[in-house]
């Protein structure tokens, strides 16, 4: 999940990219010569110089490459997307995720919270069709993974966090992101991920 | 049309220090208004609704929180003189990188070092393997960002004024463990006026950390 955002990035800019799957319980030494700070993946290797932390290396992205802006240029309105994308990725990935791992007691209060962040976001949204307005930004980027895993997820453990009667411009938005052809080409098919959320929540 | 800047501050926040480094930098005036963090202004409530935290920069009357926004903000807005960050993008990640990190460690291990419970001595090991970590980054370097202070000294010397706490708490020495980093804190203070107006002495933050805990009963 957390690769995507890069590769979904490079993609909207055209940027060709080789991919190199790293096994997280065996890891390369490619990759700890690269990341030898935190030790994970995602890392971009460009002209063999290491970025890595998905966001810095989005904002890099969209320096170098200047096809495709996931940003906008007015000051204000880039500080506006930082802050949603800092949102997204700290508390309203790690309410989701609470949701997820949480034991059956903490659940009610991690699926309150949850659906807190999802109200701000159906806010933030505001009527536009994707949070970086007519076109993909770096914020529906880095909100991939409530666009196309937090529907299977939810089916799965029988929760309704997202639905299109409490957040009907959010609701809309996970479906025109997910149909995309750049996104759908970039996923998996959707029973595929299903066996892999379930796989995951078992362990 | 001339420029309204105000920072709701707290002044023995790390956070808000370095935004003060920044506008001081930039040569930007500016009206600080000090937050209670237990008695939160209606302002602030409505200048940052979803995390309720300082500091915020409101620039005309719009705001823009979380710190190293606002630091990517200034630099854009008043990029005339004193850059906090490198033009080239792969520099620009590199100190991004470094900031993130000081962003994701310093300020919770520091916080488990001072509180002084049963994780204080992990707490401890942890923190001087950060500190080192980041002297490495320093390395000869005058600053992190070269000849002349960047982002990331900007993002890390408001938590120096931290360090007398955190050793009096802990019963340790940073300066021991890490003397390159505290020459650097030195220096950073002795050639930056910004700097050395920013961040408030050492024993004051001391006395606020001991009012603190107190108040939480530690």
């Amino acid at each position: 999940p957390f690769s995507s955002k890069v590769e979904l990035a490079l993609r909207l800019k055209g940027v060709p990219y080789d991919y190199i799957e790293e096994d997280l319980n065996n890891k390369s030494s490619l990759l700890l010569q690269y990341n030898p700070v935190y030790k994970k993946v995602p890392v971009l290797l460009h002209n063999g110089k290491s970025i890595t932390e998905s966001i810095i290396i989005l904002e890099y992205i969209e320096e170098t490459w200047k096809a495709y802006p996931i940003l906008p240029q007015d000051p204000n309105d880039k500080a506006m997307a930082r802050f949603w994308v800092n949102f997204i990725d700290g508390k309203c990935s790690s309410a989701i995720r609470k949701v997820a791992f949480s034991p059956e007691e903490e659940r009610e209060k991690a699926v309150e919270e949850a659906c807190e962040c999802l109200k701000t976001l159906e806010s933030a949204l505001n009527g536009k069709k994707f949070f970086g307005g007519d076109t993909i930004g770096m914020v529906d980027i880095v909100a991939l993974f409530i666009a196309f895993w937090l529907r299977p997820f939810q089916e799965i453990k029988g929760l309704e966090l997202l639905s299109s009667e409490k957040f009907p411009n959010l609701f809309k938005w996970t479906d025109d992101f997910v149909s995309c052809s750049i996104v759908t080409e970039l996923l998996p098919p959707r029973d595929k991920l299903v066996a892999h959320i379930k796989a995951h929540l078992s362990k | 049309m001339e420029d309204e800047v105000v920072l709701l501050d707290f002044w023995p926040s790390s956070f808000a220090m370095r935004v003060k480094i920044a506008l001081g930098e930039k040569g930007i005036k500016y009206k600080c208004k000090q937050e209670d963090l237990f008695n939160k202004s209606t302002l602030l409530l409505e200048m940052n609704p979803i995390h309720k935290k300082i500091p915020v920069l409101i620039h005309n009357g719009k705001p823009i929180s979380e710190s190293l926004i606002i630091l990517q903000y200034i630099d854009q807005v008043w990029n005339r003189k004193s850059p906090l960050l490198p033009s080239d993008p792969y520099q620009r990640s590199q100190a991004l990188f470094w900031a993130d990190y000081i962003d994701k460690k310093i300020y919770g291990i520091g916080r488990r070092v001072w509180m002084g419970k049963e994780d204080q001595e992990e707490a401890k090991e942890e923190l001087m393997q950060c500190l080192k970590t980041l002297e490495r980054e320093l390395g000869d370097k005058l600053y992190f960002g070269g000849q002349n202070i960047g982002v990331v000294d900007v993002a890390l010397v408001p938590f120096t004024t931290w360090f007398y706490s955190y050793e009096t708490c802990g019963n340790f020495s940073i300066e021991a463990g890490c003397p390159k980093l505290v020459a650097w804190a030195k220096r950073c203070k002795e050639n930056y006026r910004s700097v050395s107006e920013a961040l408030p002495h050492p024993l004051q933050i001391y006395e606020y950390v001991m009012e603190l805990k107190k108040r939480l009963g530690l």
